[in-house]
């Protein structure tokens, strides 16, 4: 059983989807328990490969029993063993959490939109667990196509325009990273990432070698939102419904930052990315473009769901520029802040769906007297707030600490100066933010002022999963010395800096 | 100019993707009309497997079918006589990935014209302007 988990953590979400659908037809009831059984099976694998990882080093599975490199392998090692659990877990909690707000926002489609759920979170594990070039592109196309689905069940009038308009840059993205395996392809005759990796550094200085390495990095840009080919996410995270945002927003991006350290890391290894092609300064230079402009763009919202979307696509500067800094410390903090940014976002789109689900709105005006009215989900969101700021002992200050710390090894004072530039820009958003809910007083749609506001708090269903991925973000601070020393610090190969 | 098209025709199947995949890039950039979008779109996938298709090529190659292949005894084999297959049975993947992209494409455009009664890009932005 155990020497199967790889293969079930992709396989049984992806056979629990169909059985769901069908589901969906008898008893729409069946959908959410169904898809949790799936998904906990899934949690319980990934959780179960980490520990393995970490006792007997990197895990091998052949599908289907063929040899790697003509058949499918699935490697398993301390990076994608982290991404893996984090995965699994935040679709888990966000699935339990979004229950009632998914019930509330279309009580019809609650069968399908389970559906596409687990095929959403197949996709993502699948592109973290598999080994191979190609079908890393099948499966990110299994994950976007539902995620374009997904995201345009949201609101009627928007919903459908953005992700279309997603779904133009996302194709064109996962086109590119097709295109780039291909040239990939011609000059190793491999799929296989290890065989790949094996087989490149006597073509090193070949030219198809460096375009495939562009292509492939630019699809993957335009997949995590990297700044300037980040147009289409503010709104298609914005109009979805909740319950996919807070799904979404955590796992898209991060998925693919991870894919792309795999690229660095393992296909290309990091002597070509860094030395032969010495390209690295300008990626940072990007980075710390898109981090100041995420930010700005952050502060011309006027709504906390667009405001948080802004943050992301500064989030993901962070996580370029710390893994293309080039020494130990930036990547550390690039893998780092993978898991740490996962935690956030979901913890703070899962309060935006707690308000959602009472207040109907997301607008900076609905938020007003929302700490009398709803308190304990307005603490969870301070402390998910303090954490993307950065005030330890929350998770976003280590990895940021981590980030700046490659930042100064490796000369980089302009990206040092975009993460703080960031950090205060968020501390002033998020004040903002705690200011309307706090001091303004509540209002109700007459217009007619409450000074003594009724407390409405969302349903213990919802606070619960709220609070533990809270708790999560706490304990990642605490114990980020044990990740980085006892799984991080095996990421990076030897004679990293 | 000799030697510029003697490598324009030595590598023309580049040549044709390369086109191709640009013609579908300024659709999808350039148009106003959200299903000439998705056909750009279309086109842009379609040149990526065409590319694929044409790696797989080889001069005076066969189809990969080994010949009386079933209880026939050792014959040998000779790789350089085939074409290979493998792109090509990628892209039977990549096919079916596009096929349900369209498919998705498509399905977003029907509810946008439900919604708004047409299809042109600007009229939509217009629409959502005046609310």
């Amino acid at each position: 059983m155990s020497q199967d988990y790889p293969a079930l953590l992709v396989i049984v979400p992806l056979l629990s989807a169909f059985i769901i659908s069908a589901a969906g037809w008898v008893n729409k009831r069946l959908c959410f328990p169904l898809s949790v059984a799936a998904l906990s099976v899934s949690a319980y694998s990934c959780i179960g490969l980490l520990l393995r990882v970490l006792n007997e080093g990197v895990v091998h599975y052949r599908l289907g029993g063929w040899p790697p490199p003509w058949g499918i392998a699935y490697y398993v090692d301390y990076l994608n063993g982290l991404v893996l659990c984090v995965v699994s877990v935040a679709a888990l909690i966000n699935l339990i959490a979004t229950k009632k707000s998914i019930e509330q926002e279309f009580p019809e489609k609650t069968g399908p939109f389970y559906t596409l759920y687990v095929l959403f979170v197949t996709g993502m594990l699948g592109i973290t667990v598999t080994g191979d070039a190609f079908n890393l592109y099948v499966l990110l196309e299994i994950g976007s196509i539902t995620g374009y689905a997904l995201l345009a069940m949201g609101d009627e009038d928007r919903a459908p325009l953005a992700s279309l308009n997603y779904l133009y840059m996302g194709t064109i993205g996962a086109c590119f990273y097709l295109l780039g395996v291909g040239y990939l392809y011609i000059v190793t005759g491999s799929l296989n990432m290890v065989d790949i990796a094996h087989i490149l550094p006597g073509l090193y200085q070949s030219k198809a070698v460096t375009a495939a390495f562009i292509i492939c990095m630019v699809g993957v840009w335009i997949k995590m939102a990297f700044f300037p080919l980040h147009a289409w996410l503010p709104n298609a995270y914005t109009f979805a419904p909740s319950a996919a945002s807070s799904l979404i927003a955590p796992l898209m991006t991060k998925v693919m930052i991870y894919v792309m350290i795999r690229l660095i890391l393992t296909v290309f290894t990091p002597a070509f990315a860094f030395t032969t092609l010495a390209v690295s300064h300008y990626i940072v230079w990007l980075a710390c473009i898109a981090i100041v402009m995420g930010a700005i763009l952050a502060l011309a919202q006027h709504d906390l769901k667009k405001m948080l979307t802004y943050i992301i696509v500064a989030e993901v500067g962070y996580m370029v520029g710390g893994a293309w800094l080039g020494n130990r410390a930036g990547m550390t903090g690039a893998v780092l802040h993978i898991v740490n940014d996962a935690l956030m976002t979901l913890c703070a789109f899962l309060v935006v769906c707690n308000i959602v689900y009472k207040v109907r709105g997301y607008a900076f005006a609905d938020l007003k007297g929302l700490f009398a009215k709803m308190p304990f989900t307005m603490g969870a969101f301070v402390i998910g707030a303090l954490s993307i700021i950065g005030v330890p002992p929350t998770c976003g200050f280590f990895s940021k600490w981590y980030l700046i710390l490659g930042a100064i090894q490796a000369h980089h004072y302009d990206f040092m100066v975009a993460l703080l530039f960031s950090s205060l820009i968020n501390v002033v958003l998020f004040f903002r933010v705690f200011e309307i809910g706090f001091y303004e007083p509540f209002s109700d749609h007459e217009g007619h002022e409450h000074h003594s506001a009724v407390m409405a708090e969302a349903p213990l269903s919802m606070l619960i999963p709220l609070y533990i991925v809270t708790a999560g973000l706490i304990l990642a601070g605490l114990y980020t010395g044990d990740i980085v020393n006892h799984i991080i610090r095996f990421v990076i190969p030897e004679g990293f800096i | 100019m000799g030697d510029l098209v003697q490598v324009v025709i030595a590598k023309y199947n580049y040549w044709i993707y390369i086109t191709l995949m640009m013609i579908g890039l300024y659709a999808m950039i350039a148009k106003n009309n959200l299903i000439k979008k998705i056909v750009g779109m279309n086109i842009f996938q379609t040149a990526i497997i065409l590319f694929y298709i044409s790696i797989g090529m080889k001069k005076g190659g066969t189809l990969p079918i080994v010949e009386h292949g079933h209880g026939a005894h050792h014959h040998a084999v000779h790789a350089a006589d085939y074409i290979n297959p493998l792109p090509h049975v990628l892209m039977l993947t990549a096919i079916v990935v596009s096929v349900a992209t369209l498919g998705v494409a498509l399905a977003l455009g029907v509810k946008v014209y439900n919604r708004y009664n047409t299809l042109e890009e600007d009229e939509i932005l217009a629409q959502i302007r005046k609310k």
